[in-house]
């Protein structure tokens, strides 16, 4: 904690220094030596990653049938084969990284897993899972954002909720604040040696502003660029050897672990990786697929190893808006699909297991003849994760209509 | 007098003080006397913002002239913007030519290690040609439009061949018809080369077992040249063969009817099958659309509650086309999108209403549903002025009209919009970049506007830029000026002040163009 201290204290002297009104820092000196609060970082695969191939079901003789060209070949035969899990499911071959987690039981896999509305439409789905509100297209904000908001606390900080990306997702949009943030390193004004006085500008038009969302994202964004230059993070080694792919996404986790060492106050982040829309030329152990799941896998396995024992406090969740067909397509692809996948990562998960009910592959099995069918509810894992893990005690409002269950038992 | 009807009664009023030609039978709310900020509002909606003197040349020939005249922008000189353009050598060659000119020997060196500047020239004249179109030309409101269609019929460049078609895709699917008929529009993309390659319909085909065109042997006068044709086509690469739903879907979900437009499962598969053989022809040659009777799926199907008989060939798929342009979802959808885009996040049902209505009752006419908007009530109404948050595409062209920068061939601007979270051409997804608030406004956007502006006013200061015609200085009361003909005078007391306090012309002309009324039109 000695860091932060020193951090908070020259951080409030020069923001008085300045003139500004540093009151989230007050706050935040005010509770320093309180618990440090739990981190949930939420991993978005968007466009629908084929979670038959990513978690493979390869004691389903089905399985095999219906994907001739582009299923993962049994365990046991060969550097392509499926890594296997728990005798009935395996891992992706590329996703190798993540099974010494999954050993370690850090790592729990729902599968068939999913949302109660039948869309095949990636941008509903999306929407759906992002409001956490399937089937209603008029909720307002996302589901991070209202547990946010049911847990506001006197010491939030404006890095409280942080998306790395260019776009603030659905899933943060609503009342709270958050912030989204392509590169830290250049999250502030730049204009050389008038940039206080320029940056002093600014932040009194948009206090100024009439416009309620420009004058509410002027003053959050004011206020991180303030705390982000005290907390220095233009340079950033990972620890632990941990070495983060090279893509966004890779980028986008590496930050969200420099701002978790950082200490700035980081509750919720949320990071996303795309183009997993495979309609053709999908790949099975090697392909369009296999890299990237390689980019995913590695990406988690670097965050988890560079945080090391913070992972105890740190918890994370993958999820895609729907799976894709239990058959391949007439080019050695998958079309859109119902059940998938998720992942939850970190110290308190009971891992080392596959949850959810498999409903099987057989054609009379399938959700309308063609798709993995959905037995778990994707706000069950979202819900148990806000609860378990986060400390959430009534979902009711953040999700609205929700019957239950609040838990597939992986955090215990 | 079917419109009558419609109008709420201070329309009706205009009409009769303002009586257009029966036969436009218009239901225009144009002020004849309109203050700044009306003419600023319209420059802000029909076209990138104003420019220098826009303002006095707009009251000089007429609000509702000036509207009229960017409704025909073929009518409209645009010598200046095509002598500029005149300069990309990539832009007026077919996809074929861009294929054996740049893309293959840009393959080719590739192969043996070496770097070639040859194919990227094309992509990059492309995007350098669209940012000085929106920011140049005079044909505003057809550039408005071309960025809605592309958009709305979004191809995205990192997806395999699409690049070598992009530029096709915009030329000749989208800017011949951006103000024409939407039937037209919607045909054109569908034969698009980009298009059948980014929704992967140029693979698809019949499912095995299914009975072909060709098998059936029904149109037994047309040969086949397999040696021709088929060397990279997917029934060569693979001998398996089926459905790929990914256009059919699109098709209807973002091209026509909209997700709540009525159609099931069943229906996008039986869309697919119809479109079944819409294919290309040699597309790492830059080949164009061709139907492959012996890839479609030859049995009968039933769309939205329409028998198509056994036995169609491409036609099956021209006939869902009209099916769809026609259909009242898609009238609604469309009208939605384009109020949306000119109206307001959330439009008014009235305007959306009567937009839907013209478009149905002109066979989609796409200049009259947007006259329709543009010249409505709400259009004009005060809670409409600045309702819009700027995207980033249209902050920076916005940007660059407001101080009158003339220079450069466009890459910077190219690449600041890209910093912005906006890449042209690289929307991913199918549904192309939001037209809402939300989407664009947060806090990282926020600053990096901030920064744009900043730079942007620092390279005017210095005269820089490695080309001679961006010469243009930061004169004295810039800032002033810019409040004047971009804002109409109406800033905030605090916007007013910290431009007042700039220590230079240039932090004070960045101060207005980074400030909160500039990110709204």
């Amino acid at each position: 904690m000695v860091s932060r201290r020193v951090f908070l204290k020259d951080g409030g002297l020069a923001l008085v220094s300045l003139g500004f009104a540093p009151q989230f820092l007050a706050r935040t000196v005010a509770a320093a030596g309180v618990p440090k609060r739990k981190v949930l970082v939420t991993i978005f695969q968007r466009g629908a990653v084929d979670g038959l191939n990513m978690i493979v079901p390869f004691s389903e003789d089905e399985y095999y049938r219906s994907r001739p060209s582009i299923a993962i070949a049994r365990p046991g035969s060969g550097p392509d084969a499926a890594i296997d899990l728990d005798g009935f499911f395996g891992m992706h071959p590329r996703m190798a990284p993540l099974k010494p987690l999954y050993d370690a039981r850090q790592l729990a896999i729902v599968h068939a897993c999913g949302s109660p509305d039948g869309t095949r439409s990636h941008f509903d789905a999306q929407d759906y899972m992002e409001t956490a509100t399937p089937g209603v297209k008029s909720t307002p904000d996302g589901w991070l954002n209202r547990y946010l908001h049911a847990r506001e606390h006197e010491q939030a900080t404006p890095f409280r909720a942080v998306a790395m990306a260019p776009q603030l997702p659905r899933a943060l949009q609503g009342l709270a604040p958050a912030l989204a943030i392509g590169q830290i390193a250049q999250f502030g004004i730049r204009a050389g040696q008038a940039t206080d006085m320029v940056q002093a500008s600014f932040e009194a038009e948009y206090a100024a502003a009439a416009s309620g969302v420009l004058n509410r994202t002027g003053r959050d964004a004011f206020n991180a660029v303030r705390m982000l230059k005290q907390a220095d993070v233009a340079r950033y080694s990972p620890e632990n050897g941990a070495g983060y792919p090279r893509s966004p996404y890779g980028d986008a986790l590496k930050q969200i672990a420099q701002l978790i060492k950082a200490d700035v106050g980081l509750e919720v982040a949320f990071a996303e990786t795309g183009n997993w829309d495979h309609h053709a030329q999908e790949g099975a152990a090697t392909g369009q697929l296999a890299n990237r799941l390689a980019d995913f896998a590695g990406g988690i396995a670097a965050l988890t190893r560079d945080l090391g024992d913070r992972m105890a406090d740190v918890m994370i969740l993958t999820m895609s808006e729907f799976g894709r067909t239990v058959s391949e397509n007439g080019n050695r692809g998958t079309d859109h699909g119902h059940g998938n996948a998720m992942m939850v990562i970190g110290g308190g998960v009971r891992g080392g297991k596959i949850y959810g009910r498999w409903p099987g592959l057989a054609r009379e099995q399938r959700y309308e003849g063609r798709d993995l069918a959905v037995t778990t509810d994707f706000r069950t894992v979202f819900a148990e994760v806000a609860g378990a893990h986060l400390g959430l005690t009534n979902t009711t409002h953040v999700f609205p209509g929700f019957k239950g269950p609040l838990s597939v038992g992986a955090l215990g | 007098m079917r419109v009558v009807r419609t109008l709420v009664p201070v329309v009706a009023v205009l009409l009769i003080a303002a009586p257009r030609g029966v036969a436009e039978r218009s239901t225009s709310a144009v002020p004849a006397k309109p203050d700044d900020k009306t003419i600023v509002h319209v420059l802000n909606r029909i076209g990138f913002g104003p420019a220098p003197g826009d303002i006095e040349r707009v009251r000089e020939i007429g609000l509702q002239a000036y509207i009229d005249r960017q409704l025909r922008p073929e009518r409209i000189d645009d010598t200046a913007m095509e002598e500029r353009l005149a300069a990309f050598e990539t832009l007026s060659k077919t996809s074929r030519d861009l294929a054996d000119e740049y893309f293959l020997p840009a393959q080719m060196a590739r192969r043996q290690g070496q770097q070639v500047r040859g194919e990227r020239q094309a992509i990059v004249e492309l995007m350098q040609a669209k940012v000085l179109r929106a920011a140049y030309s005079e044909r505003q409101l057809q550039e408005v439009m071309v960025d809605f269609w592309f958009n709305h019929f979004n191809v995205f460049v990192g997806k395999g061949q699409v690049r070598l078609y992009l530029n096709e895709h915009e030329r000749d699917a989208i800017r011949p018809h951006a103000l024409g008929k939407f039937a037209d529009l919607l045909r054109a993309t569908a034969e698009s080369p980009a298009m059948l390659f980014y929704l992967d319909n140029w693979q698809s085909s019949a499912p095995e077992g299914a009975r072909t065109l060709q098998q059936n042997g029904m149109r037994p006068g047309r040969r086949f040249d397999r040696a021709a044709t088929l060397p990279d086509a997917p029934a060569a690469q693979n001998r398996r063969r089926g459905l790929n739903e990914n256009y059919a879907r699109e098709l209807m979900e973002l091209h026509t009817l909209g997700v709540d437009g009525g159609y099931t499962q069943k229906d996008v598969q039986e869309v697919a099958r119809a479109f079944t053989g819409w294919t290309i022809a040699n597309p790492r040659q830059g080949g164009s659309f061709r139907f492959e009777p012996r890839m479609h799926d030859a049995g009968e199907k039933s769309v939205l509650g329409h028998r198509i008989a056994a036995g169609g060939g491409k036609e099956d798929g021209e006939r869902i086309l009209d099916l769809l342009a026609k259909h009242r979802s898609t009238a609604r959808f469309i009208a939605t999108k384009l109020a949306r885009r000119f109206v307001a996040d959330d439009p008014p049902t009235s305007v959306v209403d009567r937009a839907a209505k013209r478009f149905a009752e002109t066979d989609g006419d796409i200049r009259e549903v947007v006259k329709s908007i543009v010249t409505a009530p709400e259009f004009f109404a005060a809670h409409a002025l600045r309702a819009k948050v700027k995207s980033p595409f249209e902050f920076v062209i916005s940007s660059v009209r407001a101080t009158g920068t003339t220079g450069g061939n466009g890459q910077a601007l190219v690449q600041a919009i890209r910093n912005l979270g906006m890449p042209l051409y690289g929307c991913q997804p199918p549904t192309g970049y939001a037209d809402t608030a939300e989407a664009w406004v947060n806090s990282g956007a926020l600053l990096n506007r901030m920064n744009f502006a900043v730079s942007l006013t620092t390279t005017l200061q210095r005269g820089a830029g490695r080309s001679p015609r961006n010469d243009v200085q930061v004169p004295k009361s810039a800032a002033d000026a810019v409040i004047r003909s971009s804002l109409a005078g109406e800033v905030s007391a605090s916007t007013a002040e910290t431009v007042a306090r700039a220590t230079t012309d240039a932090q004070a002309l960045a101060l207005v163009l980074g400030s909160p009324e500039f990110q709204r039109r």
